[in-house]
């Protein structure tokens, strides 16, 4: 009982905090528009993609892209209460080191499936108005993008807090990171069809964990896809679980 | 009386530095216990591997009957801390702080949001809850963490340097907090420290610590009682010291440089003769030993109460984790 009020309480701290940085939100926002509309229509103004309008192509690899970079940086916020020793505080109460990252798990999903809807919502908007044609989101495709992205999310954000748990520096965990998400992104196929890749490259976007959730988002949004549903989703649970148990331990020895 | 906190051969060894040297301390239950010594003694350190979080390199403690190292969740349980640098988030508000903590602690809401009430009206911030703690002053800060410190009614409470770096008015608040709280709480406080005066005014018992060790042991008026007497201080041109050293009322003759510390029984009795054996005196001060004067006479150096502080042992802590 103990735990989950812990764990409770580790989220409603992760929230309030969220709730207060309204800059944070609006920047998350902005950038994947910007992706959306200026680099979508410009380049979708001389390509389609397997008969499709390619800002309606990239719209399922934008949403993966706003999961991925809002539940990395996530991460930092660790190496902050470090910092800030808000830490100490944490580690020294009666809850085990599970339920901490527990709670940051949860608190770093809910941040980044808050704007995930945000830009679901905007999709939506977007392919009713014919504003971007050939994008229809159905209340099935909504839900399904929704919960595809819950796992993809919970993976992420255990990403973010591994590094971040042993990371010392804010910079230090910019730097990581950098590394960790534009290959991340770039190798995902979320600008790009992947099925007739040149042969270097097809082994690292198969070796990408985001390229799963990115074909289970076109085959739900789109219904065009590389791998079958179920083998996609597959990937992503195993994936999730990995993380999970990586970032549990990771938290166990996390140091002051 | 109960002994609260028992540490047995406790010791703790950075890579090339023994923080905490093979300790043993009882320490009794409902006391207001001292650690001090200057910064690199071994306090902080000490500090937090009585609190769980850091591990001893050998030896062990038992805090509220329970071992550090085997039952640590347990000591958690058991035990309030006040760090030295504040450790509340200030995005939030006090109350917000409070409140989490509570959870943290897996309080029930009806007692949690009571308990919030009774520590916020006992450090006078109930009026200022709501706002954030980014707001505060320094001294409003640590009154929180006091607060938060105590919410879930722990048995012991550390308190790591109080009142480093507020001002004097604060330093008062904040020590008239403490001192009432003993008395209503029923609570074993250990606090480190090194001011003097703080050491004096609040603590029932008191260890000296140097480089790791405890090098004195009791309580503030009684460790005083050790230097034998009343201090007199002089500046002499030409130290000739031999034959104060033959007057049966000085104990003990200290140089350093042209300054020079006699202790006296009785020194306002025996000024003048003092004074007459010497000869000629730039200046002379008379006063009773203060705890720095032990710290003096155990160690052969004073506390210096202006040298920087700056999270020493987490420093170590940082170092270790790298190699």
């Amino acid at each position: 009982m103990n735990e989950i009020t812990g764990i409770l309480a580790i989220w409603y701290r992760e929230f309030k905090v969220f709730l207060r940085e309204k800059s944070r939100i609006v920047a998350s926002i902005i950038n994947p528009v910007l992706w959306l509309l200026v680099f979508g229509g410009g380049l979708g103004s001389s390509v389609r993609i397997s008969g499709l309008n390619y800002q309606a192509f990239i719209f399922p690899g934008i949403l993966a892209q706003v999961v991925l970079f809002s539940s990395i940086f996530f991460g930092v916020y660790i190496v902050w209460d470090r910092k800030i020793d808000f830490l100490k505080e944490v580690l020294v109460a009666p809850i085990s080191r599970t339920s901490i990252f527990v709670g940051k798990v949860i608190g770093g999903t809910t941040d980044s499936l808050i704007q995930v809807l945000i830009l679901l919502v905007m999709g939506w908007i977007f392919g009713t108005t014919g504003f971007i044609p050939g994008l229809h989101l159905t209340p099935f495709s909504f839900i399904a993008a929704f919960l595809i992205l819950i796992v993809t999310t919970v993976s992420l954000v255990s990403i973010g807090l591994i590094v971040g748990s042993q990371m010392e520096s804010p910079e230090g965990f910019q730097l990581i990171t950098t590394f960790i998400l534009f290959p991340i992104f770039f190798l995902s196929g979320s600008l790009f069809p992947i099925n007739n890749l040149p042969r270097w490259l097809e082994p690292l976007t198969l070796a990408d964990p985001l390229t799963y959730s990115v074909d289970a988002l076109r085959q739900v949004i789109l219904g065009t896809s590389r791998f079958s549903l179920l083998h996609d989703l597959s990937i992503m649970a195993m994936f999730m679980v990995l993380m999970i148990a990586l970032g549990t331990y990771a938290f166990k020895k996390m140091k002051l | 009386m109960a002994v609260i906190i028992r540490t047995e051969r406790l010791t703790k060894k950075f890579v090339d530095l023994v923080a905490v040297d093979a300790l043993d301390l009882e320490v009794e239950e409902g006391e207001i216990f001292g650690l001090l010594g200057p910064n690199g003694a071994g306090k902080t350190t000490m500090l937090l591997m009585l609190t769980t979080l850091l591990r001893p390199s050998s030896g062990t403690a038992r805090v509220n009957g329970f071992d550090i190292i085997s039952q640590s969740h347990q000591v958690r349980k058991s035990i309030g801390i006040v760090f030295q640098t504040p450790s509340s988030d200030d995005t939030l508000t006090g109350y917000e702080n409070l409140k989490l903590h509570g959870m943290l602690y897996g309080m029930p809401k009806a007692l949690r949001e009571e308990r919030i009430k009774e520590v916020l009206k006992l450090v006078d911030l109930t009026e200022r809850k709501d706002g954030l703690v980014k707001k505060y002053s320094g001294g409003m800060r640590r009154r929180l963490e006091l607060a938060r410190g105590l919410m879930h009614h722990p048995r012991v409470l550390f308190l790591d340097e109080p009142t480093l770096g507020l001002d004097p008015q604060s330093r008062e608040t904040i020590w008239e907090y403490i001192e009432g709280l003993s008395k209503r709480e029923k609570i074993s406080i250990i606090l480190t420290t090194h001011y003097m005066e703080e050491a004096d005014k609040l603590c029932s018992r008191l260890a000296i610590m140097d480089r790791g060790k405890v090098v004195a042991l009791d309580s503030p008026a009684n460790l005083k009682k050790v230097i034998g007497g009343d201090v007199v201080l002089l500046k002499i041109g030409n130290p000739d010291l031999e034959r104060v050293k033959q007057l049966e009322f000085v104990k003990k003759v200290q140089v350093k440089g042209s300054s020079v510390a006699l202790t006296v029984t009785n020194a306002n009795e025996h000024l003048f003769e003092i004074l007459q054996t010497i000869g000629k005196v730039e200046s002379v001060e008379v006063r009773v030993p203060t705890l720095n004067d032990v710290f003096l006479s155990y160690t052969g150096r004073e506390i210096r109460e202006d040298s920087p502080e700056g999270g020493w042992a987490e420093r170590m802590m940082n170092y270790q984790s790298r190699s």
